[in-house]
């Protein structure tokens, strides 16, 4: 009799545990707080670890970044992003030589299409990494740009 | 105080919002002196289609100095009213309205 009830007490506090861990990562609001420790992370797992608690992502061909093959200015870099995935949530931006990788998230309500077009510093010659939540799941993409004068150094 | 542009245009049921927004956008850094400099530079962007929060962006210094962002939504109507306002991390604000053409 102690030992089923034991079992179920541990089952029950597990669920419970993972419910309420499950509350406080829920996916940000349309405006969330500034996540510092995103913008403080080193690497591109890091930071997508404080983003989305997770660095998993799956590829996928249906997203289109749009930068230079060769850019002259690592000051700026002109980024374009087209998600041609359904339910797009979130856009993020990672530079991977710069000192802060992580450039920008743009979270996006329902009727936003999932586009995005800006412009960014690069440290160096790196890949721009872009992170697509849609759905509730991640897709990431890469495009190589190759920065002839860096544009964190001052 | 900083200056923004903003321009929103319907197209195909689809509006595209372009800002160009002026800010030195400031890395952290450490001075001559060894002390580390907090930087200057826009945290959060926020766009409101009719006051409700179509996009929302956090952003690093990685952004280039005066910042350039383009989007899209669905939904706009012409003469609608659509805000962006940006927060930097010195607490400064800015903020325009432009009607959709």
């Amino acid at each position: 009799m102690n030992l089923p009830r034991r079992a179920f007490l541990k089952g029950v506090l597990a669920t419970g545990g993972a419910m309420a861990f499950g509350t406080t990562v829920l996916p940000q609001a349309v405006m969330a707080d500034w996540p510092k420790t995103a913008f403080e992370a080193k690497t591109v797992d890091e930071a997508l670890t404080a983003l989305f608690t997770s660095p998993d992502t799956q590829k996928t061909d249906k997203i289109t970044i749009i930068a230079p093959d060769i850019a002259e200015n690592g000051a700026v870099v002109p980024v374009e992003v087209t998600a041609d995935l359904s339910k797009v949530e979130s856009i993020a931006i990672i530079s991977e030589k710069n000192p802060v990788p992580l450039v920008a998230q743009f979270n996006f309500a329902d009727n936003a299409e999932g586009y995005v077009k800006t412009r960014i510093k690069m440290g160096g010659t790196s890949d721009i990494v872009v992170v697509v939540k849609a759905d509730g799941k991640l897709y990431a993409a890469r495009k190589n740009v190759k920065v002839t004068v860096g544009g964190c150094g001052g | 105080m900083a200056k923004i542009r903003l321009r929103a245009k319907l197209k195909g049921g689809i509006t595209t919002v372009k800002a160009l927004i002026k800010h030195p956008m400031e890395r952290p850094s450490i001075d001559k002196d060894g002390n580390p400099t907090p930087g200057h530079f826009i945290t959060e962007v926020k766009c409101e289609h009719n006051d409700k929060v179509v996009m929302s962006a956090l952003w690093s210094s990685g952004v280039s100095q005066n910042p350039f962002l383009a989007f899209k939504f669905k939904g706009g109507a012409k003469g609608d009213k659509v805000k962006l306002t940006w927060t930097d991390n010195k607490g400064e604000t800015g903020s325009k309205k432009v009607k959709i053409k």
